[in-house]
């Protein structure tokens, strides 16, 4: 390699009382895919977006191609040859993918030719993609392809990939690496962010490490270990939840043909959904987002009343109750979304935790509030769970996203529950704050309680469940047990590659070879 | 690129938030004495007729001062109602409506059993121009939680059907049997005295309404601070999906909020047709539902701020009555000095949430 693509060079970006970047420098070659690792706050998110010119740093210089390189806004990087798929889709449901894709171009063709070269692209690419059809209707994965083919129509030198795998299947995953090689083969450089240490070890052949804004590694992720890049990215010695594996008790939760509809337009159905669960026994449920999750969590937590007789705890019909009647017969949940489902932003922490433990710990009498109650049960979760906070006066919002979520999980284990259900118990959670959150719904199941967690994280899945199952367009797919499941099971159980073809990307894989 | 742009505060600014209300009086001060110059009076002696010669003007003092708590009451009173729905999100437009209901069927409870003369009769018409109030609410309540429809534009629309009835008993129904044909009811205040409400202490214009609206001011306050029903409102009003997973009933709070407002309002209009007004007439109401609107901002719908702008409101309209008189304004530019205080406030209410920024923003 004679010359890099995309030099960086002493970049810094300070924020009001945070450093989010510190003398960050490194480079990336013609062709090379360079993965980005840090956990939530290492400053991964501003350092690309300094790149793709959405933020302009404080110091440093970056170069692209040996030319100084300082894009003012996106629409000079993308100028610049630098293309960036974001983690969130910028997709309008209502509209056809090619539409959607000509909104996000600068100049757009024609409506016909533009259906062309997206057909042309995509198949040259692996990633066949209907440019007629209706987003709404597409799978998360193939909602991505329109992203990168929207990308890829700007011909880029620098593809940004921020967590693009965190929506895929395994059998998704592996079309997507596909088409990343194909480029990379072809002299795009692809920037790769992630947290996701294995595929990054499969993938990238440069890694640069993240941590608290600096740079800490620079290193050739094949020649480590995937423990070395996670103690690299978190700076001490990962502490692996564990607990003593008992015998499951008895059932305790019984969940049979339980079928909902949607309910919004873009709301998921329920099928047909069934298990039980043990006391002391972690179910997981897998699956990609928006195949039913949060619709089975308001199923089970009361918030929609289900059809009478589907759910039944110790044989008593729960189906019809409400959820502080489900509460006080010892179901509690934890919604995924913190800010404004789990726990209301702008109410301080006492008022958050009178929003839950009213009943069980016994908060409200005769419909009057008692604040010292609340004030002192707000207290035990913070100290308990070792939420940093000043004290229970401060608003939820103010807490970052892991002390939230450990006071929000903190709240319902303290109140003791017989079924605690919980959904993506530490997205965006730092990998500490996430170790101290799995340790204690282990411990809450070793207590006889039992628990379903509902995550898109497997490897936490196979971490902590006794039993595994993934959620598939709302069906649940049948239960086994998680110890000995491989990663092709488990990707058939979500739902394989939702369909999407492959075959394109082993024709060209065999051009290639 | 703009050089001036808001930037959102990390949390609301608690000094301004507290602070906007008087901010907001001392800027429609300014703007209204620059629009009562343009007019072509004396932009102090203006502000002075409004807001201080009708509690301390020697000739005037004795007759206004009554009035500020005759206008406040009702005010308060409808306000302290509306609040509630507007803390939980739920829009209750048709106080006005909820007033005159209030004040028919209060009034028309006492007209026909007249001419009794137990005490119990005056209670019962409270009791009476409550549930009116009441049940004229439940209409958009029940078609909300039943049919999902709008309650803004079914309150709002039921004030004009509630004005229709007004004009039809008015002539029809409750006419006075010895009124020489002409529209209006027997005076309750002045020929009914089982059925009045009067003034408790001479001077003051305190009556039965302004004793409710203060202990309404009270309920809210406990309400809201201490009681399950309170923390529901606030928490559907901030987080509505919060409030369903703490297992709020948003159906029973539509129910709760709009049926309190419209009581509160019924009552009012109750108190009002027994004493200040005196008589069901085609002109009875005179727009105090939708002025409570006003003064529920104006108080940060909280129940001591809206007591506290309930008594300014009534303030403007007694001064804005006096500088009409005295200065020959218009009414319209009376009416436009009341609108810039809700403008001012809500204004001012922008920049306790948001911070101003000169220069141009980082981000395209």
């Amino acid at each position: 390699m004679t010359q890099a693509l995309l030099t960086l060079e002493g970049l810094t970006k300070a924020y009001p009382g945070v450093v989010a970047n510190n003398d960050i420098s490194f480079e990336i070659g013609h062709g090379q895919v360079h993965a980005l690792l840090g956990e939530n706050g290492a400053g991964k998110s501003t350092l690309v977006k300094t790149i793709y010119g959405l933020v302009k740093p404080d110091a440093g210089r970056m170069t692209l191609d040996g030319r100084p390189y300082a894009p003012a806004n996106p629409r000079m990087a993308r100028a610049e040859g630098v293309a960036m798929v974001f983690q969130h889709f910028s997709l309008f449901d209502a509209l056809d993918v090619a539409e959607n894709i000509a909104l996000g171009m600068d100049n757009p063709p024609g409506r016909r030719q533009l259906a062309a070269r997206i057909t042309e692209v995509s198949e040259a690419y692996g990633l066949p993609l209907d440019p007629h059809r209706i987003v709404g209707d597409l799978s998360a994965g193939e909602r991505q392809r329109v992203e990168i083919v929207r990308c890829l129509l700007q011909n880029p030198k620098l593809l940004i990939m921020d967590e693009p795998t965190s929506v895929l299947t395994p059998q998704e995953v592996d079309i997507l690496f596909k088409t990343l090689r194909k480029l990379a083969a072809e002299g795009t450089a692809i920037l790769y962010i992630s947290h996701k240490l294995e595929e990054i070890r499969s993938l990238c052949e440069h890694a640069t490490v993240l941590r608290l804004g600096e740079v800490v590694a620079d290193c050739d992720p094949r020649q480590q270990s995937a423990r070395d890049l996670a103690e690299l990215m978190v700076g001490t010695t990962l502490h692996t939840p564990s607990r003593e594996a008992g015998a499951p008790g008895e059932v305790l939760l019984e969940v049979t043909g339980l079928s909902l509809p949607a309910p919004t337009d873009f709301g998921t159905a329920l099928r047909d959904v069934g298990f039980s669960l043990c006391a002391g026994e972690v179910l997981g449920i897998g699956g990609v987002a928006g195949n039913g999750q949060d619709e089975l969590l308001a199923a089970l937590s009361g918030e929609r009343l289900a059809p009478a007789g589907t759910i039944r705890l110790r044989g008593k019909d729960v189906g019809r109750l409400p959820p502080n009647a489900r509460r006080a017969l010892g179901i509690l949940a934890a919604p995924e979304e913190r800010l404004g489902h789990s726990a209301a932003p702008e109410m301080s922490l006492t008022e958050n935790a009178l929003l839950t433990g009213a009943v069980r710990e016994k908060l409200i009498s005769n419909g009057f509030i008692s604040w010292p109650r609340s004030r002192s049960f707000a207290q035990r979760i913070i100290e308990g769970f070792d939420v940093r906070t000043p004290g229970p006066e401060v608003a939820a919002g103010a807490l970052s996203g892991g002390n939230l979520q450990k006071f929000v999980i903190g709240r319902e284990i303290l109140q003791a529950p017989d079924i605690f259900v919980v959904n993506q118990p530490t997205w965006g959670v730092d990998a500490s704050a996430a170790a101290a959150i799995r340790q204690a719904i282990l411990d809450l199941s070793a207590k006889g309680a039992g628990v379903v967690v509902i995550s898109q994280d497997l490897d936490e899945l196979m971490e902590i469940s006794d039993r595994f199952t993934a959620l598939n367009e709302g069906r649940l797919a049948p239960i086994r047990p998680a110890k000995g499941l491989t990663t092709e099971e488990i990707g058939l159980m979500m739902g394989g590659a939702h369909d999407m073809e492959v075959a394109h990307v082993e024709t060209l894989a065999e051009v290639d070879a | 690129m703009s050089l001036i742009r808001l930037e959102k505060r990390p949390a609301p600014s608690a000094l301004l938030s507290a602070a906007t209300p008087v901010l907001a009086v001392i800027a429609t001060m300014i703007a209204g004495g620059v629009m009562f110059w343009a007019l072509g009076a004396n932009p102090f002696e203006a502000i002075r007729t409004i807001f201080w010669d009708p509690l301390f003007d020697p000739t005037f003092g004795a007759y206004s001062r009554p009035q500020l708590l005759v206008k406040a009451g009702p005010l308060i009173l409808i306000a302290t109602g509306l609040a509630l729905g507007f803390r939980a999100g739920i829009w209750n437009i048709g106080a006005e409506g909820q007033y005159i209901m209030g004040a028919i069927v209060g009034a028309g409870v006492g007209l026909a059993l007249y001419p009794t003369e137990t005490r119990w009769l005056f209670p019962l018409m409270v009791a009476a121009g409550a549930i009116g109030g009441w049940a004229w609410a439940m209409i958009p309540a029940f078609l909300k939680t039943r049919f999902g429809t709008n309650e803004i534009l079914v309150s709002l629309m039921l004030v004009y059907v509630a004005e229709n009835i007004l004009a039809s008993v008015s002539s029809g129904l409750l006419r006075n049997p010895e009124g020489h044909g002409f529209p209006g009811s027997r005076n309750l205040a002045r020929d009914f005295p089982a059925a009045s409400n009067p003034e408790l202490i001479a001077g003051t214009g305190m009556h039965w309404g302004v004793v409710a609206a203060f202990a309404a001011v009270i309920f809210a306050y406990v309400l809201m601070t201490r009681h399950r029903m309170g923390f529901a409102i606030r928490l559907a009003g901030e987080a509505p999906r919060a409030a369903r997973f703490a297992g709020v009933n948003p159906a029973r709070l539509v129910l709760f909020s709009l049926g309190t407002a419209g009581a509160f309002a019924g009552a009012a209009g109750f108190f009002e047709v027994s004493g200040p007004a005196g008589q069901i007439s085609i002109d009875f109401n005179s727009g105090y539902g939708f002025t409570a609107i006003i003064v529920a901002f104006l108080g940060r719908l909280h129940p001591v701020g809206i007591l506290l702008a309930g008594l300014l409101m009534a303030l403007t309209y007694i001064g804005g009555e006096l500088a009409q008189l005295m200065l020959t304004m218009p009414a319209a530019a009376i009416q436009l000095f009341q609108g810039m205080l809700l403008f001012f406030l809500l204004a001012m209410d922008v920049f306790a949430n948001y911070r101003l920024r000169f220069g141009t923003p980082e981000v395209a």
